[in-house]
């Protein structure tokens, strides 16, 4: 747009929009700020009391557990999804036999829904007495794996890594597939065999798109919720409890509002922390 | 050392042939061009030479050693592709330097090669460049630095110049002919662009519908086209050929004559035609002349001839100067 006329009316325009999202986002976060400073549970009238609600929140015994399995959570499944992905990507790039059907039952396990994925997980394969990784576990001679009790946080990465791992194999598909042949024909003539090839050629191709892939996984696998709650409710102890599960608990369990609210707004500040780390490290990858 | 030798070579994809039957001789240290209308099927020659897709049927030498399902790693040659194909994230260093990387070549001796190539090229002052931010064509002699760099048996080169502006064209054209004077590699290059073709080569290969059509020094082409479809691809403006009873007339199918061959006089001639178009280029004029019963010519004068659109002139062929095919359009 080139003039200040068309740039006026853009504006005019696009502004009902921006209007509507702005609020969207910002009254349900001030809200949240608002009851963080609030004393305010189910049984009584609000009232202000500064930072008390956030001192409350880190004296928790278990908030550096917590905040840890967060941290573990994303970067188990970030680490299974970037490397699965990747290699299913190169494999479904292959030209094999029915390659369609191969491709769709790959990205399959995205439209599950979690509550249901984790369910399958928990009652059909991990279950220490019906479970398909019993049985197996049984029929070579060994003792079944009580999963959510002996590995729980391990359990939860898996079955969260299984419904990210469609995402990642999708996007670093398309990314593998705009590589230009000319690149990979002068490569094999300049004596790149198949792993120069992919460490030369292929993976600094697809490098904006791992970055892509990492920063919309990170955000949405710091909310994990789901899975955790179908499984093994936080447990053993506070083993599987992450950020946004504890919340959850406080505010179910303790009815106590004003501390859940401090609790999202300490999720939201680690959310950006993770970010503005992440888009530090891997940012530079993004521009053109 | 590099001479290449092709025999027998076929090629098909599924069903269709694209190259039924060919076969050719490269000496070493020569200067060869593969020329030829799109779809002809020169791409898909130096593609099998370079190993970039199997024979189906025959075999390619290389010095004397059969190729034919070597990986194109083991030829030993270095192709320059149409659309360059740099490693858009490695900087110039990285991309000329690649090849040598590849061999596990020790430090010092890449470091020297890499400068050696750019200073050949004129890229000291970009080795630390991306390839975005180089233009068309220092890219193209990236390009030719990862190609020198490693000392090929042979360059192939894959219409190289088809991406750059006519002035760039010329410059390019001039540094791969300086450049091959200095190597004295043998190089393969194709092109559909005959006027590459004759300045570059060392001998022409013209190919038409996967076949060869002659393989010969520029000047033999021009002189002696084996047929009329080397008689009318060689040489710019093309050939006129006349067919019918003027042709029999020379005891020929169809005869050719090229414009620069034509001597055109204000009247009289062997034939008289009426100027339909003519463009004055400074050096030459073309004049397109209207023919009755043989049909449009063309005609190459002198820049400062006074003939215009409408006026009626005389054409004549030069002596000896023109060609007769048979009714398969072959010399005769």
């Amino acid at each position: 747009m080139a003039t200040a006329q068309t740039r006026m009316a853009a504006r005019f325009m696009m502004a009902p929009s921006v209007i509507a999202l702005l609020i969207w986002m910002i009254v349900p976060l001030s809200m949240t700020i608002w009851f963080s400073f609030q004393w305010y549970t189910a049984f009584r009238a609000p009232e202000f009391t500064g930072f008390d609600n956030y001192a409350y929140f880190f004296a928790n015994p278990n908030i550096w557990t917590v905040f840890l399995n967060t941290l573990i959570l994303v970067g188990g499944v970030l680490a299974i999804t970037l490397v699965g992905g990747t290699l299913l990507a190169l494999l479904l790039d292959q030209p094999i036999f029915g390659q369609g059907l191969v491709r769709l039952l790959v990205i399959a396990p995205f439209f599950v829904m979690p509550t249901v994925s984790a369910l399958v997980w928990k009652n059909m394969l991990m279950h220490p007495v019906n479970g398909l990784f019993a049985w197996i576990a049984k029929v070579l001679g060994f003792s079944p794996v009580d999963w959510f009790a002996q590995v729980p946080l391990f359990s939860v990465i898996i079955i969260v890594a299984w419904q990210w791992l469609p995402f990642a194999t999708l996007i670093l598909l398309t990314a593998l597939q705009s590589l230009d042949e000319e690149q990979r024909e002068a490569a094999g003539m300049d004596g790149a065999g198949p792993i120069a090839l992919f460490f030369y050629i292929i993976l600094p191709h697809m490098s904006r798109a791992l970055t892509v892939v990492m920063l919309i996984q990170t955000i949405f696998l710091l909310s994990v919720f789901a899975e955790i709650f179908v499984t093994t409710n936080g447990g053993p102890g506070v083993a599987t409890t992450n950020l946004p599960f504890l919340i959850y608990l406080q505010a179910q369990f303790q009815y106590d509002f004003g501390l859940a609210s401090a609790g999202g707004i300490v999720a939201v500040i680690l959310a950006n922390i993770v970010a503005i780390f992440l888009l530090r490290v891997v940012g530079k990858n993004l521009e053109a | 050392m590099g001479s290449i030798t092709l025999e027998h070579v076929n090629k098909s994809f599924g069903g269709v042939e694209v190259i039924p039957d060919i076969s050719l001789e490269i000496a070493d240290g020569e200067f060869i061009v593969f020329v030829g209308p799109s779809g002809c099927g020169k791409s898909t020659l130096l593609r099998l030479i370079a190993g970039l897709e199997d024979v189906t049927s025959g075999r390619i030498l290389i010095d004397g050693e059969d190729v034919s399902r070597a990986a194109p790693a083991q030829r030993k040659l270095s192709m320059v592709f149409q659309s360059y194909a740099l490693y858009p994230h490695m900087s110039v260093r990285g991309n000329i330097a690649f090849p040598l990387k590849m061999e596990k070549a020790p430090r010092e001796k890449i470091d020297q090669a890499v400068n050696n190539a750019a200073a050949i090229l004129n890229l000291t002052d970009y080795l630390d460049r991306k390839p975005r931010q180089l233009s068309g064509g220092q890219r193209q002699r990236v390009a030719i630095g990862r190609a020198i760099v490693r000392q090929p048996k042979a360059f192939l080169f894959d219409e190289p110049l088809s991406n750059l502006d006519a002035a760039l064209r010329v410059a390019m054209r001039l540094e791969i002919s300086e450049l091959h004077n200095k190597l004295k590699t043998t190089m393969v290059y194709v092109t559909h662009d005959q006027v590459e073709a004759m300045t570059m080569a060392d001998k022409i290969v013209v190919l038409n519908a996967g076949r060869v059509e002659q393989f010969g020094s520029p000047l033999e082409l021009y002189q002696r086209p084996a047929n009329t479809f080397v008689a009318g691809f060689i040489g710019s403006p093309r050939m006129n050929f006349i067919d019918g009873a003027e042709a029999a007339r020379h005891g020929a199918h169809t005869i050719g004559v090229r414009p620069e061959h034509l001597v055109v006089t204000p009247e009289g001639g062997d034939w008289s035609g009426v100027v339909k178009v003519s463009e004055h280029l400074g050096s030459d004029t073309f004049l397109h002349v209207d023919v009755d019963g043989i049909g449009a010519l063309t005609a190459r004068a002198p820049g400062d001839v006074p003939f215009r659109h409408g006026e009626t002139v005389g054409l004549s062929p030069m002596n000896g100067r023109l060609y007769r095919f048979d009714a398969q359009g072959l010399a005769l």
